[in-house]
């Protein structure tokens, strides 16, 4: 890396630039990745700004059989006008070589390039510069991608699933990585493993069958490849050809162990990725000794493993837009090397990819590795309450607000984040026996978003998010910091919020009636930890921001969006209340048949029209539905009050 | 990836350069030479092997023998170059070492081919031949090791040597060969490499470059210092205030970088750059780095800053390295493309700082981004590194081997976990660490434990049968002397019925996770909890949904400290916190049935058993301690048993079973040796819980009738 990249031209900043006009002339999957980098948020479009280059010339398929193959690329790489023999340069690349000896060179010159490519292996790659890239499929989509199967099928022990091993796949009678396959039949048992091939593809694979041909058809034959899958605990991954193969990603996928029969291969992404958590690592040299190994598995580590395979599968392999940010996320942690994330960080949930390492560089501040660290959250809060409105009285809205919260034992600063055209009252005006110190931001809160802005002065990890007007006790805040200190990384609070499925409209709805269940708890009035202002500031690209700027509206349910798609958690509802500020007093009986005002209207419309842009966004619906409150436990029950430790509560 | 020499310099600058890295080099060589691994003439019997592998035996080797040898294989990989078939499966999933006998080599002129062994190089051997990979039989070893001291290759001879390891009985070109060396290459150009004709084997060294090194087939290891290892320095404790913040303590730095680092050192005084005394007398001292004319004691002076820079010098290698972190320095090293030693298995992001020759400049500003809590954690880390396997040779040399076993045996090799994290009592790791909800139409099995009250389990049984979510109902009789009833008597509930008869009347029994189980989810019943609801039920499997990896269930309780008998007491009043729900009635995944049955700690099945009592309690110290997450209490409070009935735990008849209760609790916090229950101040109702609201919208009505 240190030879062959220029990190001068990284010095302002992590951005990468894509060359122009390739719409059309570039297969569907390079569309694909081409589009993934322009829509994140590293991407520029001044190539004087830009770190690393895109190139805008498909290299993906150099097989020179293939239908999808380029010619020529080395001329048209060399063409490019920031080309500089390929520094700072990707080259992607997922099959190489072709019949009959499937080289792994790519087969042109690239220059100093950083080469990103599928099934290489450990001896061409060049560790710590180039990148093991996944064998993509075609239909690869570019956001969200399938969920992994375990999120609908059963992570039960003893494994529930019927098969211990399986394979079904073809068999090549001659040439390059015919050896491994064409012995599989010695381990099927027909019972619990099954392992079947095929010889009858290409065009004349009954001129060159064997002996074995015919039987192995048969029983291939009998079984169905998904339903293998999903079906079986472990599944064989032999080499195909080439090194990787489809089948590795469609087996994680499936949550089947894989068990890999390709020596020397160079994992996906292997610089971050610890494989030996999702994997059983075969030799290919010592096949026969697959049943036993697997045998040996125990159920706690088949527990282990199979959950991780889900894990990987849904944070960086399941669609390209992940992949390919996996992708930039290595190459950006080489080049800042102490400014990159932990190791470990790539191996547990939630990820590294909703890890901002900018945020902090120890795991303790994050809100999601308290358990694995043996920690608990701070037992203190800040609150910050959001503040549109002049002040004429002493009794306004706001100082009640106030009061309120600074009577709370776990406040530690008030933060009054002045939205408002006409100034705040000078501080001699403000309630002065507080005995918390409040801090009144006025510059830079000029939008709505302002309300995440991850401001210094928020030391704790827990923040207290609520409106002016806000009709909370004292009790109802620290209740509510009770049950999130339990649950730190997602928002708990009052305002329950729900999505549903418009079947008419064929898109996603917004409701704030009442019902069963719930997805989204409002900002206006929640817990949540800090870390997610800085997530909202620093990861959302800035036009989906500014839909929530323009309209003013719907930052709730895009802050909503962001902690569910990063915990694939639902947020959590606490207590009775629902109606969280003075303002909104006036309107409570949205199940009454009152008509809506136009205003209201209007401010509903927009939130559905948010709910489908974030969605895509996204590229899938994060929210997470809840069918659970959380009251305290001796709420409205038959004791006496003075037995209860949150009494206001029972008279909300 | 890497150039050895990248920056461009004008002639008059080269010539300048060039003298002055003669100096370098000469000073280098001088160190190494004269310090570090001279052979030493250490008493014969300071080393006696434990298993013999001394011989007097005298090989002779004629200087015109015909020996092919084969240069270092660059291609090799650990698929290719190392032969598998005799590291065999085997059930400890452990690879086995055999060491060639100690034999002296001599040409025809008895003139020996090699200098006698190094001291470090006995203890190498020691260690192994001591270890558990350790055979005497050649012919079931996987992986062979030459008694030819090849640590620094200043001593050897290249030719002689590579002639040696030819000539060994089971070399085959090198095939399943281990070399240790720490000092490779020599001047003027320093490969990273041994020079020595190794052809397929597998080599230990110190110093790789990332072009030299075959990934996942040498190992890197560290470059061991004799002259410093030995040392006893003062131990300090953790916030032990540092004078320093950045110590550069090597000697005969590249004169360009060491510009660099007086420019660092005059803009920041937090810089200490230390090099050799003036005027120093004769033999020079190694443990003696001045600073002008002060003079600091080596490495002592290093617990005095909090990092320390290792800075490449002709080698990229340097023992700046192992004296950093002995002296618990965080190191900075500034080597490019070195491969970090163990770097295979250890996490260096957690230990040191890396940073690019070119930006040796920024060094002070890079490590002022680093956070207190940050420098805390790596400081632990670099001691944890530094004694786990960096102290000795014999550290050294194991590690080497397990990172090779656990090639051989990948699917049983040690975790990223046991190589990096530093073992603390209180951390856990979720064994349903997934965020999934298990789909609803899997439903739960009910589980229900019984001796003899036949009338109340059916009525629990037709009661329980209601849920919708119920899938299946299993029955553990717990009584040998009376048979459970004829199917043909029990209820008929449309779902299926299984009853387990038990061997010996064991509360354990209702924790055993039965193939009977199908569902991810138990519902752990007693047989006279008859006062739930169906709608509270099946709220609670819902819950449970939400929350798999809890234990969620209708009673609940709580543990206290008490501070007259400085012991913990079982609370079962109604009160704002629990920190346990009973099994009477409770969700939780069959996982945990497995890990009691299995894995529970010490002897608290036995205690569970011979008490008949406290199987609940230790369900919650098993689930609290896997996962550090607290139960989940669903919906209010209630009389589980009979309306009429008041709480059975109160009645003063049982204040021996309270007693008892709390005795659990005690007998556990020490067995766990932590107490991992946790309080909270919530429970799960039904969003609508309390609403006004029409019943017909509303799921969940029926919960919270007394």
């Amino acid at each position: 890396m240190s030879s062959c990249f220029d990190f001068s031209l990284c010095e302002n900043g992590f951005k990468v630039y894509v060359y122009p006009s390739w719409k059309n002339v570039v297969s569907d999957t390079f569309s694909q990745i081409l589009t993934a980098i322009e829509q994140s948020r590293y991407y520029t479009n001044d190539p004087k700004q830009a770190c690393l280059f895109i190139p805008n010339v498909d290299t993906l398929d150099q097989d020179k059989l293939s239908h999808d193959f380029v010619h020529d690329v080395q001329t048209k790489l060399s063409a490019l006008p920031y080309w500089n023999n390929g520094r700072n340069h990707i080259i992607f690349n997922i099959f190489s070589g072709t019949w009959p000896d499937y080289t792994e060179n790519v087969g042109f010159d690239f220059g100093e390039a950083i080469l990103a490519k599928a099934s290489l292996s450990v001896s061409k790659f060049r560790y710590g510069f180039d990148i093991s890239f996944p064998l993509v499929a075609k239909d690869h989509v570019l956001k969200g991608g399938d969920k992994g199967y375990l999120y609908s099928s059963s992570n039960n022990i003893p494994s529930p699933r019927e098969y211990l091993l399986a394979f079904k796949g073809k068999r090549y009678l001659t040439g390059k990585g015919s050896e491994t396959r064409n012995s599989l039949y010695h381990v099927h048992n027909g019972k619990d493993v099954v392992l079947l091939t095929t010889c009858r593809h290409g065009k004349s694979w009954e001129k060159n069958k064997d002996a074995r041909c015919d039987e192995d058809n048969r029983e291939y034959d009998k079984y169905d490849y998904k339903k293998l899958l999903y079906n079986s605990t472990f599944c064989l991954v032999p080499r195909g050809r080439r090194l990787g193969s489809f089948r590795f990603l469609e087996v994680l996928q499936a949550a089947c162990i894989p068990v890999l029969l390709s020596n020397r291969w160079e994992l996906p992404f292997s610089e971050v990725i610890d494989w030996s958590k999702a994997v059983v690592s075969a030799d290919e040299r010592l096949l026969l000794q697959v049943p036993s190994i697997v045998r040996s598995i125990s159920q706690s580590e088949i527990l282990f493993y199979r959950q991780q395979t889900q894990f990987i599968w849904e944070t960086y392999l399941s669609s390209v837009e992940k992949i390919v940010l996996t992708t930039l996320e290595i190459i950006k942690s080489r080049i800042k090397r102490h400014k990159s994330r932990a190791n470990k960080l790539w191996n547990l949930e939630p990820g590294a990819l909703s890890i901002l390492p900018e945020f902090s560089d120890v795991m303790e501040k994050f809100p999601f590795f308290y358990h694995q660290l043996g920690t608990e959250p701070g037992d203190k809060f800040t609150a910050v309450i959001y503040a549109t409105t002049p002040i004429a009285l002493a009794s306004a809205p706001l100082f009640r607000t106030l009061r309120n919260v600074a009577k709370s034992q776990n406040v530690v600063k008030i933060i009054v984040l002045w939205h408002c055209d006409i100034p705040p009252p000078p501080s001699h005006k403000w309630p002065g026996d507080l005995g918390v110190p409040v801090l009144v931001k006025t510059r830079n809160i000029k939008t709505i978003s302002a309300r995440f802005y991850p401001f210094k002065e928020i030391e704790t990890d827990a923040i207290w998010s609520l409106e002016e007007d806000s009709l909370l006790t004292t009790d109802e805040i620290d209740f509510a910091f009770s049950v999130w200190q339990e649950f730190p990384e997602r928002i708990v609070g009052y305002p329950a919020r729900s999505h549903y499925w418009d079947e008419i409209k064929q898109r996603w709805s917004y409701t704030s009636k009442w019902s069963n269940e719930y997805s989204m708890v409002l900002t206006g009035a929640a817990v949540y930890h800090r870390y997610y202002n800085f997530l909202y500031t620093h990861q959302l690209p800035p036009e989906v921001i500014d839909t929530v700027d323009q309209s003013n509206n719907c930052h709730d349910i895009l802050f909503n969006f962001l902690v569910s798609h990063v915990t694939k958690l639902a947020p959590i509802k606490v207590t009775q209340r629902k109606v969280y500020q003075e303002s909104a007093l006036t309107n409570v009986n949205l199940n009454a048949s009152k008509p809506l005002s136009w205003l209201q209207q209007h401010h509903f419309t927009q939130r559905e029209q948010c709910m489908n842009t974030f969605t895509q966004h996204f590229g899938t619906m994060p929210l997470i539905r809840s069918k659970t409150r959380m009251d305290p436990l001796l709420f409205k029950d038959p004791v006496s009050n003075m037995r209860k430790k949150y009494r206001q509560i029972e008279t909300v | 990836m890497q150039a050895l020499r990248k920056r461009h310099l004008t002639s008059s600058q080269s010539i300048y350069f060039l003298l002055l890295l003669t100096v370098v080099i000469l000073i280098c060589m001088m160190m190494l030479m004269v310090f570090v691994w001279s052979p030493s003439n250490f008493e014969e019997d300071q080393f006696r092997f434990s298993r013999s592998i001394n011989t007097n035996e005298i090989v002779t080797i004629h200087t015109t023998q015909q020996i092919k040898t084969l240069p270092r294989d660059t291609s090799c990989t650990f698929h290719t170059c190392l032969e598998v078939y005799q590291c065999g499966y085997n059930d400890e999933t452990k690879i086995s070492v055999y060491v060639y006998p100690i034999k002296s080599f001599e040409d025809e002129n008895s003139e020996e081919l090699t200098l006698s062994r190094s001291k470090e190089f006995d203890e190498i051997l020691q260690a192994i031949t001591d270890s558990d990979f350790y055979t005497s039989d050649p012919n079931t070893a996987c992986l062979f090791i030459p008694s030819v001291d090849m640590l620094n290759q200043n001593n050897l001879n290249l030719k002689n040597v590579g002639r040696i390891l030819a000539s060994l009985q089971w070399w085959k070109d090198g095939s399943n060969h281990l070399l240790f060396n720490m000092v490779a290459g020599s001047s003027p150009d320093f490969h990273s490499v041994v020079e020595v004709d190794t052809g397929r084997a597998v080599i230990a060294g110190s110093g790789f470059s990332s072009l030299s090194y075959r990934r996942i087939f040498d190992v890197s290891i560290p470059m061991f210092n004799p002259l410093v290892s030995g040392l006893q320095l003062p131990v300090y404790s953790n916030n032990h205030a540092k004078r320093y913040l950045l110590i550069s303590s090597q000697l005969g730095l590249h004169q360009e970088y060491l510009q660099v680092l007086r420019q660092l050192h005059e803009e920041d005084d937090q810089f200490l750059l230390l090099n050799t005394c003036p005027h120093h007398q004769k033999p020079w001292n190694y443990t003696q780095r001045c600073h002008n004319s002060k003079i600091y004691n080596y490495p002592h002076v290093l617990q005095n800053s909090t990092f320390c820079l290792v800075l490449r010098g002709s080698r990229l290698g340097q023992p700046a390295l192992s004296d950093a972190m002995q002296a618990g320095c965080i190191p900075v090293v500034v080597a490019d493309g070195y491969v970090m030693p163990f770097s295979e298995v250890l996490d260096w992001t957690r230990a040191a700082v890396e940073v690019r020759e070119d930006d040796l400049a920024d060094i002070i500003k890079i490590i002022k981004t680093y956070s207190p809590e940050r420098i805390q954690q790596m400081q632990k880390q670099v001691k944890f590194y530094y004694d786990k396997y960096f102290s000795s040779l014999k550290a050294i040399a194991l590690t080497t081997l397990q990172i090779i076993n656990d090639r051989v045996f990948p699917y049983a090799g040690k975790s990223y976990e046991y190589w990096n994290d530093i073992p603390k009592s209180n951390v856990v790791q979720n064994p349903l660490f997934l965020p999934l909800s298990p789909p609803k139409s899997q439903g739960f099995t009910a589980v229900i434990l019984t001796f003899d009250r036949l009338e109340s389990l059916f009525q629990v049984i037709k009661r329980v049968a209601k849920v919708p979510s119920l899938a299946k109902v299993v029955v553990v009789w717990n009584n040998q002397n009376k048979a459970a009833p004829p199917m043909s008597s029990w209820p008929y509930i449309g779902k299926p019925i299984k009853v387990i008869q038990t061997k010996k009347n064991k509360l354990s029994n209702r924790f055993v996770p039965y193939d009977e189980i199908e569902t991810e989810c138990i519902l752990a019943l007693d047989d006279d909890i008859i006062m739930l609801t169906d709608d509270e039920v099946e709220f609670g499997y819902e819950v449970w949904r939400e929350f798999p990896d809890r234990l969620v269930g209708f009673p609940s309780r709580l543990h206290l400290w008490d501070n007259s008998t400085q012991k913990w007491k079982y609370e079962s009043e109604w009160t704002n916190e629990i920190s346990m729900v009973l099994t009477g009635a409770a969700f939780y995944h069959k996982y945990f049935s497995y890990l009691y049955t299995n894995s529970m700690p010490g002897n608290m099945k036995l205690w569970v058993d011979d008490h008949m009592n406290c199987e609940d309690i230790a369900m919650n110290f098993l689930m609290a301690n896997m996962t550090g997450k607290a139960p989940i209490k669903v919906t209010p409070r209630k009389k589980f048993k009979c309306p009429q009935c008041v709480n059975n735990e109160m009645l003063s008849a049982d204040l021996t079973h309270m007693v008892e209760r709390s005795e659990c609790i005690n007998k556990f916090t020490s067995i766990y040796n932590t107490m991992p229950l946790k309080s909270i101040e919530f429970r799960a109702d039904p969003v609508l819980y309390k609403d006004n609201y029409p019943g017909i919208l509303k799921k969940f009505n029926d919960v919270g009738s007394l």
